[in-house]
């Protein structure tokens, strides 16, 4: 009983402020083809990126560029065809809650509370009925649904229901984030919103992020390092790496500034040129 | 006018008062229709069916006893749970094994390959063909009764809980393995309650199936039961007792009925269920 206790309050504390540790991702010679033997179609191809330990990676590009297969296969989801991943050194072979995954479209369980959604993780790893109830309160609280800890998934926003799939992963205490366009689905002050409230999560709880969404402004908002991937089916050839661009604009951006603007420009002619041109 | 600006309590007394015509209807018909010996379609001669008050007489007696003082008195009670008996362990056998089987299906390939050949190739004999074999492996009572009982509603939960496992969304499982649920346990945690609906139905198929069937096992060599009272009343031509057979079956069956409905309320407790 006081060892499960004090297991939550350390997974508490180290939301707050989390002692260093490995949550590096490692991805090399990565591709992906869809289709029978013969008829390959690839749909990603060469993709190599490293991510640090604590890292926010933002990964943008066009409809069908290979940025959601990247992430599945990130979250083991879907295996690649060649190439390997590594996260905190070991390879992936299947989806795990190291990964942790915020889906655009919440997939939560309808038939659980809010606070059965987010105590559903730590269950699974064995944490007693109150410690995990305790421990989805104090995620609840941090995503500002204490209030709505007893209702039904289907009761609530989607901004709220987004906060509570936040919520449910972040109970898992994982190394990586991996998030596919969580917030494209929502109105535009619920994103603002979100996306503030996801910067302040990252800088409290340190976790590794990985981020894919088509919003150009989102990604330079939010990100260290914004991955542009370009190609695609559609072109003809496949989804790969166009470029990394690092945001040095430091943790209070404002996207009105000429420098957010003078980033965004960039990534935003990166985008198009790959889309026009290969 | 619309139902929506009625106080509840008026739209509920007018949906009753509306139930009632057409039965009483029916009823009325049904004394004239033996009265004056009516010929109907399909050569029905209504001659020989007892007045509907010979029924409710002997349906009052055959629960309480105290009016006819026959062989019938009183009898239903025992008759009920005889066939009760046989409903429930036929039906609690074939979901305890159709609904493992149909969860397993639905989500594997191979152990849907492994059955589904032999699960189709059976589906289609109706229990009827089944009878002959059955009485001479098994014999007749209450073995071969409850056997035709299992094997009639093995078939539509099997493929009610086959279905809903197939339509569980994808993105379900992915929540589950990624949050750390192993196979086993996405199984029982994910599966079976988004599927819970499509399983229900095949349920209640299933066991409006084993009222069915549990007439015909009891037709033979069983001599208690609501079947068997059926039986016995033919063969002595007590028509009215052939009736009041017939409603108790169908009272039994349509209230075994709201209690699997009410008991899967119970079970999810006004949980939001997968549309």
């Amino acid at each position: 009983m006081r060892e499960s206790e004090s297991t939550v309050s350390t997974a508490a504390a180290a939301t707050l402020s989390r002692p260093e540790r490995q949550s590096d991702i490692g991805i090399s010679g990565l591709s992906k083809s869809y289709g029978l033997p013969g008829h390959e179609v690839m749909a990603m191809n060469d993709v190599t990126l490293d991510v640090a330990s604590g890292e926010f990676v933002a990964i943008v590009g066009a409809s069908g560029c290979g940025k959601s297969t990247l992430l599945r296969i990130l979250a083991g989801f879907e295996k690649p065809s060649t190439g390997t991943v590594l996260v905190a050194g070991a390879p992936v072979t299947g989806p795990g809650s190291d990964r942790g995954v915020v889906f655009q479209d919440y997939g939560l369980f309808p038939w659980l509370t809010v606070r059965e959604n987010v105590a559903y993780g730590p269950r699974q790893h064995g944490v007693g009925r109150r410690d995990a109830r305790r421990a989805a309160d104090h995620f609840l609280e941090l995503v500002g649904l204490t209030r709505s800890a007893s209702k039904f998934p289907g009761q609530l926003s989607g901004g709220m229901q987004q906060r509570v799939a936040i919520a449910r992963v972040l109970a898992n205490d994982p190394a990586v984030l991996l998030m596919d366009e969580p917030f494209g689905a929502l109105d535009a002050l619920t994103r603002t919103e979100l996306q503030t409230e996801l910067r302040r999560i990252h800088r409290a709880n340190a976790a590794t992020i990985v981020f894919v969404t088509h919003s150009i402004e989102e990604a330079v908002y939010l990100a260290d390092r914004v991955v542009v991937m370009t190609g695609g089916a559609a072109h003809g050839v496949p989804g790969h790496i166009r470029q990394i661009v690092p945001v040095n604009l430091g943790d209070d951006r404002d996207p009105s500034s000429l420098e957010f603007n003078a980033v965004k420009r960039m990534i935003a002619d990166l985008v198009h040129e790959g889309s026009d041109h290969v | 006018m619309s139902t929506r600006t009625r106080a509840p309590g008026q739209g509920l007394t007018r949906t009753v008062l509306l139930g009632i015509p057409v039965p009483v209807l029916v009823v009325v018909l049904w004394h004239f229709g033996v009265t004056h010996q009516w010929e109907l379609l399909f050569g029905i001669r209504m001659g020989f069916l007892p007045y509907p008050a010979d029924v409710a007489v002997s349906l009052w007696d055959f629960a309480f006893g105290g009016l006819r003082n026959d062989a019938f008195s009183g009898e239903l009670w025992v008759n009920l749970g005889a066939s009760l008996g046989r409903v429930g362990a036929g039906f609690a056998l074939a979901a305890v094994l159709a609904i493992p089987l149909g969860i397993f299906m639905g989500r594997f390939y191979v152990v849907n390959s492994l059955f589904d050949a032999l699960i189709n190739l059976l589906r289609p004999i109706p229990a009827t063909a089944w009878v002959p074999l059955v009485a001479l492996l098994i014999g007749i009572g209450d073995q071969a009764t409850i056997f035709l009982i299992t094997l009639s509603a093995f078939f539509p939960i099997v493929l009610g809980t086959i279905s809903g496992a197939r339509q569980v969304p994808p993105r379900l499982i992915e929540g589950a393995q990624m949050l750390g649920s192993n196979p086993l346990r996405i199984l029982y945690q994910v599966v079976v309650p988004a599927s819970a609906p499509a399983i229900i139905n095949g349920l209640r198929i299933g066991l409006g199936l084993a009222w069915v069937v549990l007439v015909l096992g009891e037709t033979v060599g069983v001599r208690v039961g609501l079947g068997a009272t059926i039986s016995l009343a033919r063969d002595i031509v007590r028509t009215d007792l052939i009736v009041v057979g017939m409603i108790c079956i169908g009272l039994a069956g349509y209230l075994s009925d709201r209690l699997l409905v009410w008991l899967f309320q119970l079970a999810f407790r006004g949980r939001p269920l997968m549309k």
